[in-house]
């Protein structure tokens, strides 16, 4: 997440050639701001810095697009001249990975298939091509893998001293990073999401994770002075689609080091990464049931949380789905963390440095394709500053790039499943039909996979959907503001408490605020960071406990007197 | 001679700003294992060599010091990768040098491996555990974060001259400080292999420096030194002792002690619990405290 998108700034708005669903005359854009010199050195801005028309002596602007019909984004010169701009296609190589036909569950260390013989096809969202058939687990598969991991813990893991468990956890981390290219690959193949994120976010915040919590394993003691910390027993934990190896990081890590063992439950849609994961952990010559995995629907999710012979449950998804966990919970011993839902406000004020605001924005709200459950999803904008920031905010938007996400210059890949693609549909459709402002930029969509416009909205109101619920989609809701008082109430507005953000020059003003935001995780003028050392969790119906850090580890372990 | 080949013999020297040198001096010294068998000649650092050591050490502080936690961690722990490729060289120099049995020598080296790994997990933790976020009675954030102090001086123990060495040595790089090394006197070739595992590891040239030779003639130099920082004195012979701690105290030198009830050649550095400490990295630490006011 930390390099977003070239900006090639003054470029003209395609739609503005293409159709009718800008809410800004046409005449507004045009190479109005060629005076901006474009950002040389990291072959991004691109063009003659002197301003000097064309024609560009670059290379690779002759090359011919992958979507011929599109409408060419251009590149304003100040004198009314426009050079076509586009990228060459450079697509990810697809031959280091090996997806098999099948792939079992991963149980005691083996590879087995469900107990039921069924099977499921796991799809690739940008081209809707069955990528393999996985084993659907269910009940008595679930059964076979908490047994076994009762077992490993048991026999094996909770008595292993922390020094080995550690080293354990470093061999992963090594492995990750020893396969990271074949990770990334196989994660945007089975996800969706471009492959520059797969390979500079997920994969090594993965191994980050793993890095950093193999160190804990043997330090027990200086994360919780003066108690004695014991591991709980076998976690379930169920993990959701959008960062499918990161999760099953943030969740086994932790675990691990503290001395747990694990049942995970990927999600149906993008099981991949958790199944070769299991190839590591073979690798790394983890004991067998200390990580089982097993891949099945919703049903399969619930009869693994509800299983007596689980300690620890720890979910990552919806708020709705959190909700069932914490009542199907209700009245065991069992301990849960939650990492639910979000509706982040990205607050920007009127003394904020604009530039660094509009590409933390877009990278709020786009990167992932918005399927983040703390995305910068509601920009609140100070009102005096609003008209210029939206403006530049949609300049920016004509620059971002849609399409194959195994493309390295893509921005926004495809969108993970058929039917969350109908989710942001219906409700960008709804936040139309309640009265806001729509702004796509006119950028063509692969003909095959499920892909959507990176979306603006004005005029919302808080009322409106689009500004409450959830919509995991690239799809911004901008209000505004005046007072910093207002936009801590507006803000805080929601039953949501994931994260926000806070774009301003004035440091006491974003502590001001940082102490008034109900959210878990606070950016001030960056959005999106993450780290293994950093808590993340939500307030309010975001959830509970935090995963990350030292606190991270609080939700693994049962605390005793020393005696 | 065996097998009717003669063995090439390996020359221990000296280990500045990531090279190599002999003394500068030209002068070395016989080092003998416990019986008294000459086992090699050594680099008798001279007190130019020492200054040398120190200038490479600050160096190569602000980078050290800048580097990712992570990326520290990282950097530690490829060391302990690297001495696992090693451990029967460093198990027969152990047995050579201090007389230990097979066993002895092995269990000594695996846990040399393992502390590096142990000292490695700190670097990203211990701001966390020894940093605060302090609730001044004012509209204030006020935070306390852990730096590096800089370059520190490390007096080798004497006794243990491997495992001994990367308990002390370990410590005091993993938060960021660049080291310069005194080794045991008497047992020094150990530590000149270990200065050839960090030179193909990634530790940045400079960052640890190692030398070897007569204590009498270093310790007063390093301890005495204005642009050392800090001084780890654990290998300091008892009669220095008085001395070397007055020397650190005209630069205001922050020590890494042994206590005094703690005889050099009794300490069990196979103890973990003895030997994995966090307060031997909060020795050469300063604390930082940032204040900032919170207003809209």
């Amino acid at each position: 997440m930390t390099t977003r998108p070239r900006t090639v700034r003054g470029a003209r708005r395609p739609e503005d050639q293409v159709d009718g669903r800008h809410d800004v005359p046409a005449d507004e854009t045009t190479g109005a701001q060629a005076d901006m010199p474009p950002a040389g050195a990291d072959g991004g801005g691109i063009g003659p810095a002197d301003g000097s028309p064309g024609p560009l002596s670059w290379p690779k602007a002759t090359i011919v697009t992958r979507h011929a019909e599109r409408a060419p984004a251009t590149w304003g010169l100040g004198d009314g001249q426009a050079v076509p701009w586009e990228y060459a296609p450079a697509p990810e190589s697809r031959d280091v990975v090996t997806i098999r036909e099948r792939y079992g569950l991963f149980i005691n260390g083996r590879e087995v298939q469900a107990a039921s013989g069924e099977t499921f096809p796991d799809v690739n969202p940008a081209t809707e091509e069955i990528l393999t058939h996985v084993a659907r687990g269910g009940p008595q598969d679930v059964d076979i893998a908490v047994r076994a991991a009762r077992t490993a813990f048991r026999r094996r893991w909770g008595a292993l001293p922390g020094r080995e468990r550690a080293k354990y956890l470093f061999r992963i981390a090594r492995l990750l990073q020893e396969r990271s290219r074949e990770f990334a690959v196989l994660e945007t193949m089975d996800t969706g999401k471009p492959i520059r994120e797969s390979r500079d976010v997920d994969i090594p915040l993965a191994a980050a994770h793993f890095w950093y919590y193999a160190g804990w394993a043997d330090k027990l003691e200086y994360a919780f002075p003066g108690r004695l910390a014991r591991p709980l027993g076998v976690a379930a934990q169920v993990i959701p689609w959008n960062f499918p190896l990161l999760m099953l990081a943030w969740k086994i890590a932790p675990a691990l080091a503290a001395g747990n063992t694990v049942v995970l439950k990927p999600a149906s849609t993008t099981p991949l990464s958790a199944l070769l994961f299991a190839d590591v952990c073979r690798q790394a010559d983890l004991p067998p049931g200390v990580v089982n995995i097993v891949p099945g629907p919703g049903s399969m999710g619930e009869a693994l949380i509800r299983h007596p012979g689980v300690d620890k449950v720890a979910f990552t998804g919806s708020t709705e789905i959190g909700k069932g966990i914490a009542r199907g919970i209700a009245g065991t011993d069992k301990v849960l963390t939650l990492e639910l839902g979000g509706k982040a406000a990205n607050i920007v004020f009127d003394d904020a440095p604009l530039d660094q605001a509009i590409e933390g924005i877009v990278n709020g709200i786009y990167f992932n394709q918005g399927e983040v459950c703390c995305a910068g999803s509601r920009l609140l904008v100070q009102e005096s500053i609003a008209d210029e920031l939206v403006d530049r905010l949609k300049d920016r938007l004509a620059t971002i790039r849609v399409g194959d996400p195994m493309d390295k210059n893509t921005d926004v890949g495809a969108i993970n499943s058929k039917a969350q693609l109908e989710k942001i549909t219906e409700l960008v459709a709804a936040g139309v039909a309640e009265g806001a402002t729509l702004y796509q930029p006119a950028c063509d969509l692969p003909e095959r996979g499920f892909f959507f416009r990176p979306t603006l909205f004005t005029n919302v109101a808080q009322s409106h959907r689009i500004a409450r619920e959830e919509i995991f989609g690239p799809v911004l809701s901008v209000l505004t503001f005046r007072t910093p008082d207002e936009a801590v109430e507006k803000a805080n507005n929601t039953p949501y408490g994931l994260s926000a953000g806070i774009w301003t020059d004035k440091g006491s003003r974003i502590l001001w605020m940082t102490r008034r935001m109900r959210a878990g995780v606070v950016w001030a003028n960056t959005f999106n960071r993450f780290d293994p050392t950093s808590p993340f969790g939500g307030y309010k119906e975001s959830g509970y406990g935090r995963e990350g850090g030292m606190q991270g580890l609080h939700a693994y372990v049962r605390l005793d007197d020393p005696s | 001679m065996t097998g009717g080949r003669l063995e090439v013999r390996k020359t221990y020297k000296l280990y500045v700003a990531g090279a190599f040198p002999r003394s500068e001096s030209g002068r070395s010294y016989v080092v003998s294992g416990p019986d008294g068998t000459p086992l090699a000649n050594a680099a008798r650092a001279s007190r130019k060599d020492l200054r040398d050591a120190v200038r490479a050490a600050r160096k190569a502080f602000p980078d050290w010091a800048d580097r990712t936690a992570m990326n520290r961690g990282q950097v530690l722990y490829r060391v302990a990768e690297l001495m696992e490729g090693r451990r029967e060289q460093f198990a027969d120099e152990l047995r050579a040098a201090e007389g230990l049995t097979a066993i002895a020598a092995r269990e000594a080296v695996d846990r040399s491996i393992d502390r590096w790994v142990w000292y490695a997990g700190w670097a990203d933790k211990i701001s966390q555990v020894l940093g605060t976020v302090n609730p001044v009675a004012a509209p204030y954030f006020n935070f306390t974060i852990p730096e590096p102090t800089g370059v520190v001086g490390v007096i080798a123990p004497e006794s243990s001259s491997l495992l001994g060495l990367v308990s002390r040595l370990a410590p005091v790089v993993v938060a960021g400080n660049t080291a310069v090394v005194v080794t045991s006197e008497t047992r020094p070739l150990p530590a000149v292999t270990l200065a050839e595992v960090l030179a193909t590891s990634d530790v940045p040239g400079g960052v640890i420096n190692v030398l070897t030779g007569i204590k009498g003639e270093l310790v007063p130099v390093l301890a005495a030194h204005a642009d050392v920082d800090g001084l780890d004195t654990w290998g300091v012979p008892d009669d220095l002792r008085t001395g070397v701690e007055e020397a650190a105290a005209e630069s205001v030198k922050r020590l890494g002690r042994r206590p005094l009830a703690v005889a050099e050649r009794r300490f069990d550095w196979a103890n973990d619990r003895a030997t994995q400490r966090p307060e031997w990295i909060a020795a050469f630490l300063e604390m930082k405290t940032v204040w900032h006011p919170i207003g809209r």
